[in-house]
């Protein structure tokens, strides 16, 4: 059968000898290589649940009264997008769970991606020959986080809702051209009657279209320019090492698959998520507080709580202040992780290339500037809960603000600081790890560096 | 086991070795099969009977909770079968694969940028083809963006302007006219200007004051009914409906970012991101005794706009 199969296609196709080669490949094994895996595996699970909701979700912002299983909002009025959100959660059987399975795996889809950003920062992937490959993973992340806004926006309940609003605004605070962007993709004034149908097009069909595209062009580039892999055990810049996909390696991610799957349904199944009935249905002078976004987006609404009452206006133009924490932070957040590659190149002067992987330590820098970097967004995280975390210590919430204010700068230029000198330590004592490092070693690491360290 | 395989992967991997004559070796190796094979049938026997499970919870109406749980171990019983297979009785190597060099080598690139350069020569050699070209593009592209106008309508001056018009009449939620002497003191509701319910830009929340709390800016002296005031309820930082009103000191406040408004103060922003006061919405009354606008908004309401101060 396979021989027939295999003579089939090579007779066609001249295909024989590729995919021996290709069913030989080595694939190095590191517990750290399977984040991208997750991703992807979490990208299947959304795509696979997600076609089932488009068979019931109606994208549609028609007014209607609500007649459905769930008593509590009977005979109130609701788009027949929230309608039909409810009637996926509690008429369709198993709609439920598929409706909480799809959300958990985009949250996890999305700290997967970032968790995969971090190794490959950390470890110096993105270097030469892999900048391209990089760039292609930077704007997956955008697509992913863009995706996982605009899906949660969908519904069309009173939180997403608030949170359609301030997108509006955010678009419309961009200089000169923010109001026409604005009325242009909501196609006029907020609240519009298109934009529902036009995030559902976006969700659905564009973004997962162009994340198919990326994700197969990331994945060739790894399959052509082969994976990195960590120093040590022997291994070298010239050669791969590892179990071949045919039958090992493929054996042990289809088990990540069905274990990532697992994981997402017992998720989906026994934590409630984004539970809409809760909050109503949207309307324009309706708000749920306290309104918190999902965790991707709490970065961006942390900047936006934290940013100082300011704003620039001369000679009768104005720079809107969402534009600040918003716009700009996003744009230099997203450019900077673009161009780092070539930025870490630039000031290195290290252009050759690298297939072994380097431990943090062995750039301590880069280490340190990447744990800063990590630490003033999870500050902004953090500060995006400011109300909750006012109640919790019963303190006035500008009160928590104004630590938060501080923090944001404080906390990164301390974290740094520790990784580097921490790395730095662990590098020249020689030691594998940092629990076999002796103690006076930790010390020498802080002292100034002596000449010879350079 | 280190195996050297050449780059091209020619040598198909042994299988597992066979040999007749019994080793002390290969039985460890026998025995080490034999108990992973157990947890591997175990795995796959506890997926079968979940999905079995997930059919009859389906059957009987569907549960959320044994959906999920079910799932997991249903899909989670493969993944342990697959993981410990993959693990304990396939191949491990490690085997050794030669890296290619990335690069074609320095004379592969001169002839294809050469062969570029020279299909573009030819091209440019006719000048005016090309510039007509570009001009064609140039014009393709501008047609292009015509059918992006059609996305939305122009902002225009709908961001200058809500429903509010000279004399109409407040109402509240539920189509209700409201008369000043509806609401208590400290009272607060949101409102709208009739046939506009729901507005998103015209909603205002209507407070009542103490008496004499009132302290109008200049020329907003006739702008209260009594001690009645109207504000944009639209958060001029990032549009959130201002909903949260605190009697005793004043304050409105807003649960997206935090902003606070001093509703003493012509409600201008105490803290948070806000940098502008919440709009004042002109009130007077009609011969009926019902609130009704003097006018539209007499600044643009809600978030900022390059052009606001235009």
């Amino acid at each position: 059968m396979i021989r027939r199969t295999v003579t089939f296609f090579d007779e066609r196709l001249h295909v024989s000898r590729f995919v021996r080669s290709s069913l030989d490949k080595v694939f190095p094994d590191h517990y750290a290589f399977l984040l991208g895996e997750i991703a992807l595996y979490c990208f299947v699970v959304l795509v696979g649940t997600g076609i089932f909701l488009t068979f019931f979700f109606n994208a549609s912002s028609t007014e209607v009264v609500y007649h459905g299983d769930y008593h509590p909002l009977v005979g109130a009025t609701m788009s027949d997008a929230f309608r039909s959100t409810l009637d996926l959660s509690f008429s369709v059987r198993a709609g439920l769970v598929m409706r909480q399975v799809h959300h958990w795996a985009a949250l996890v889809f999305i700290a997967a991606i970032v968790a995969h950003l971090c190794r490959v920062f950390f470890s110096g992937a993105f270097r030469k020959p892999r900048e391209l490959n990089w760039m292609v993973g930077v704007t997956m992340l955008i697509l992913a986080i863009f995706n996982g806004f605009s899906g949660y926006s969908l519904p069309d309940d009173l939180l997403s809702g608030t949170g359609l609003r301030i997108a509006f605004s955010i678009a419309q605070s961009i200089p000169l051209v923010g109001t026409w962007i604005a009325f242009l993709v909501f196609g006029g004034e907020f609240p519009s009657h298109r934009i529902t149908g036009r995030l559902f097009v976006t969700h659905t069909l564009i973004v997962p279209a162009l994340l198919v595209a990326l994700i197969s062009v990331h994945l060739a580039m790894v399959w052509r320019q082969k994976h990195t892999q960590f120093p040590g055990d022997g291994h070298r810049e010239d050669t791969v090492e590892g179990p071949k996909l045919w039958p090992t390696y493929a054996m042990k991610s289809l088990g990540l698959f069905f274990a990532t799957a697992a994981v997402l349904c017992l998720l989906g199944g026994l934590f409630q998520i984004n539970p809409v009935w809760l909050y109503g249905p949207y309307h324009a002078a309706q708000v749920s507080s306290p309104a918190q976004p999902a965790w991707y987006m709490g970065w961006l609404e942390g900047a936006l709580r934290l940013m100082p009452p300011w704003e620039i206006r001369a000679f009768g133009f104005e720079i809107p202040n969402p534009f600040f924490p918003a716009v700009l932070l996003a744009g230099v957040t997203f450019l900077g992780l673009y161009i780092w590659p070539f930025l870490e190149a630039w000031a290195t002067g290290d252009r050759s290339v690298h297939h072994l992987l380097d431990r943090p330590r062995d750039h301590p820098f880069r280490s340190a500037l990447g744990a800063g970097t990590l630490s003033f967004y999870a500050v902004l995280f953090f500060a995006a809960s400011n109300d909750l975390v006012a109640k919790w210590l019963k303190v006035r919430v500008t009160i928590i603000t104004a630590l938060f204010r501080i923090a944001v700068f404080a906390v990164p230029a301390v974290v740094g600081f520790v990784t580097h000198r921490l790395l730095r330590a662990l590098a020249r004592s020689g030691a594998p790890r940092f629990s076999e490092m002796p103690r006076q070693a930790l010390r020498k690491g802080f002292r100034p560096a002596r000449p010879v360290d350079g | 086991m280190t195996e050297r395989v050449p780059s091209g992967g020619i040598p198909r991997t042994p299988g597992l070795p066979h040999p007749p004559p019994p080793q002390p070796e290969l039985q460890e190796q026998a025995t080490a099969e034999r108990s992973a094979t157990r947890p591997i049938a175990l795995a796959l026997t506890v997926s079968m009977a979940a999905s079995i499970g997930l059919g009859v919870v389906y059957a009987l109406g569907g549960q959320v909770q044994l959906e999920g749980l079910l799932l997991f171990f249903a899909l989670g019983g493969i993944a342990v079968g697959f993981i410990v297979w993959g693990q304990k009785l396939l191949p491990q190597g490690p085997y050794v694969q030669d890296r290619h060099a990335l690069t074609s080598g320095v004379a592969d690139q001169e002839e294809t940028s050469e062969t570029f350069e020279e299909g573009a020569e030819s091209l440019e050699r006719r000048r005016l083809l090309v510039r007509l070209l570009t001009g064609a593009f140039v014009a393709l592209g501008a047609a292009l963006v015509f059918p992006v106008r059609s996305l939305g309508s122009a902002p225009g001056s709908s961001l200058f302007r809500t429903a509010w018009r000279r004399g109409s009449r407040v109402i509240d939620e539920n189509d209700r006219p409201v008369r000043p002497e509806d609401l208590d003191v400290g009272g607060v509701l949101t409102v709208f200007p009739a046939g506009n319910n729901g507005s998103a830009d015209s909603q205002t929340l209507l407070i009542k004051l103490g008496a004499g709390e009132y302290r109008p800016k200049p020329g907003r002296e006739d702008w209260a009914v009594g001690d009645v005031v109207a504000f944009s309820k639209v958060c001029p930082h990032a549009g959130c409906p201002v909903g949260l009103y605190e009697p005793d000191t004043h304050r409105l406040f807003c649960p997206c970012h935090q902003s606070v408004f001093n509703v003493l103060d012509a409600c201008q922003p105490r803290s948070g991101p806000a940098t502008r006061p919440l709009a004042q919405l002109p009130l007077t009354v009609d011969r009926d005794g019902y609130l009704v606008a003097r006018s539209d908004y007499t600044e643009p309401i809600g978030p900022g706009f390059w052009d606001r101060d235009r």
